[in-house]
């Protein structure tokens, strides 16, 4: 910091030159935003395009045919459905249970600090080391085989980070005082919780639990081997069945249906890509919807 | 009435207590099962042959050498154009562009952290792998650089997110006391901003390595996978595998409790052994950021 001062103490180049550098400088540094932003609107746009004209009713609402070269989609899209409502089934509780307990409970201290590391660390395994972690434990372990349940287990674990931390953010960010004021009325611990903190930190929670379950939409290393299949010729019908999902067929009709008419590829990536944007603007309407009504 | 009342706010403190110690707990457990499932092979598998250089399951062969070199070698080419775009993006959100502007590319740059990586593998099957082919007149553009490109676009999302959290957390008061001094805003970017966020920038640089690391199903799609050793200097533009695409393409084909079944969990273990490395080094380095703030300003 000191040096940096000296040195532009030291050496005040002139001041054209310097502007000249300076302007330089920000249109490279523009450049490489530019970089990375125009290509996420061009995979976004050319996807749509190329996909839209695959997408009517019937691909949305019938079963593949002809070895999934022909037909819809149908199962694919409930299966997918049906994992995140059962991954939010499993992480939504554990997770803002685990975001009370570090913003109201947890004492400073060094259990706590390995609890916040423990959590950095589920943020960053692999995804597909998730997925050997379920087909190891659930799948062979509590011998649930290939299903929904072990597939959606497997996948709320690796969604609790996220919960986690935007969940706890929000808890912190409602004022101290709002909770010192309702224990001095008479009002305990959990009362405290959960009629004041609770549904003042709503929105943010909300935002979490569904950016969390945003990831586990288009993830699909950890349902390789714990819930997947390439076709099913009717819906699952209990949990412990195995299930198809969006991102498994779009994996599978990409690299291993030689002859795959490009349209239906096009259609499923949109569809996919559809889910988790609508995700997306989900939370961050209630995000900025909540920024503008907050009490405090 | 009073009883159940105390019972009730007892048992729901425990309950809430168990769920924060949750990511300890399967921290844990997601590394007992990779071992339970993976050590076996150290016994079935002579050292020797682990590290090997051929990987070929059918034969009995499982060096790890090549998968480790090939998850090295896009790695390290995703590296060196994510990091430099990244960290100059973050600085240009945090420090150069326009509030209004900022609000829009933030949220953006995270709509791509959120593609899922399947989409990305799509599109470099349809559009990258064949233009790579044209452009630089390969045998084939499923080659370890296309999945650098996509590896690369990946982890840039992570490295501006948390650099540009980095940026903006250096007090405004280093900023005036520089232009006060007669810096440019450019001068004072370099030398003062930068240098105060380096800690952040370091841990965005770690967990977007890390990404690049442990992301599987696009590098799967794009790498052509071929498991041999990339020694030679053209090897970023032929095919190759990396230890996350070798599990997930062969698991799915063998049988529970074969060598080859133990091998790819020992892989896995390793994969868990270096997230764990990177991560905790990543965290270490953002406590002392934090200490360090919250020394300067007390």
């Amino acid at each position: 910091m000191i040096n940096g001062f000296k040195e532009i103490y030291k050496n005040p180049n002139s001041s054209t030159s310097r502007k000249i550098k300076q302007k330089f400088g920000f249109s490279l540094i523009g450049f490489a935003t530019l970089i990375t932003v125009i290509p996420i609107i061009a995979i976004v746009l050319y996807i749509f395009i190329k996909g839209i004209s695959a997408i009517s009713w019937d691909f949305l609402t019938t079963f593949p045919t002809d070895g999934v070269k022909a037909g819809g989609i149908y199962p694919a899209i409930v299966g997918t459905i049906y994992l995140t409502i059962f991954t939010a089934i499993f992480s939504v509780p554990l997770g803002i249970g685990a975001a009370i307990y570090l913003s109201e409970y947890a004492p400073d201290n060094r259990w706590t600090r390995a609890i916040r590391i423990a959590i950095i660390n589920l943020a960053g395994i692999p995804s597909v080391v998730y997925g050997l972690f379920g087909l190891g434990m659930f799948v062979i372990f509590f011998k649930l085989g290939t299903s929904i349940l072990a597939g959606s287990i497997t996948l709320s674990i690796m969604t609790l980070p996220v919960i986690i931390s935007t969940a706890e953010e929000a808890l912190r960010a409602v004022p101290q005082s709002f909770r010192v004021i309702s224990i001095s009325v008479g009002a305990t611990r959990w009362q405290t919780i959960r009629r004041i903190v609770l549904p003042q930190s709503l929105p943010g929670i909300m935002t979490g639990v569904i950016l969390g379950l945003e990831r586990a939409v288009g993830e699909t290393a950890p349902i390789l081997f714990t819930a997947a299949v390439f076709f099913l010729p009717r819906l699952p019908s209990s949990p412990l069945d195995p299930t198809m999902a969006l991102p498994y067929h779009l994996y599978v009709i990409s690299t291993q249906v030689p002859g795959m008419p490009v349209e239906i590829q096009y259609g499923t990536a949109l569809v996919l890509i559809l889910f988790v944007l609508s995700l997306n603007l989900i939370a961050s309407i209630i995000r900025s919807r909540a920024r503008a009504h907050r009490q405090w | 009435m009073q009883m159940t009342k105390k019972w009730n706010e007892f048992f729901l403190n425990w309950l809430i207590k168990i769920s924060g110690y949750s990511a300890i707990i399967f921290v844990i457990l997601i590394f007992y099962f990779l071992l339970r499932e993976g050590l076996p092979a150290i016994g079935e598998v002579s050292i020797s042959n682990l590290f090997s250089v051929r990987w070929y399951p059918i034969e009995d062969y499982f060096g790890l050498l090549p998968l480790i070199a090939g998850s090295i070698i896009v790695t390290i080419g995703a590296a060196l154009f994510a990091i430099p775009i990244g960290l100059c993006a973050a600085i240009f959100i945090s420090e150069v562009s326009p509030r209004w502007a900022r609000d829009i590319l933030k949220p953006l740059v995270e709509v791509l952290g959120g593609i899922p990586s399947v989409v990305l593998g799509f599109i470099g099957i349809l559009i990258l792998a064949p233009y790579l082919r044209q452009l630089l007149d390969l045998p084939t553009g499923l080659s370890a650089l296309a999945g650098s490109i996509l590896l690369g676009g990946l982890a840039i999302p992570t490295i501006v997110s948390v650099a540009e959290d980095a940026l903006d957390s250096v007090p405004r008061s280093y900023r005036d006391g520089a232009l006060a001094l007669g810096a440019t805003e450019w001068q004072t970017i370099w030398r003062v901003t930068f240098p105060a966020a380096r800690s952040g920038v370091l841990t965005a640089i770690m967990l977007g390595i890390g990404r690049a690391i442990g992301e599987t199903m696009a590098v799967m799609m794009v790498t052509g996978n071929a498991a041999v050793l990339p020694i030679k200097l053209n090897s970023l533009f032929l095919p190759v595998r990396t230890m996350t695409a070798t599990i997930a393409a062969e698991m799915g084909e063998v049988a529970k409790d074969s060598t080859h079944y133990h091998v790819l969990f020992l892989i896995g273990v390793l994969l868990f052994v270096i997230s764990l490395g990177i991560n905790i080094a990543a965290s270490t380095t953002m406590f002392q950021q934090r200490k360090r703030a919250e020394r300067i300003l007390s």
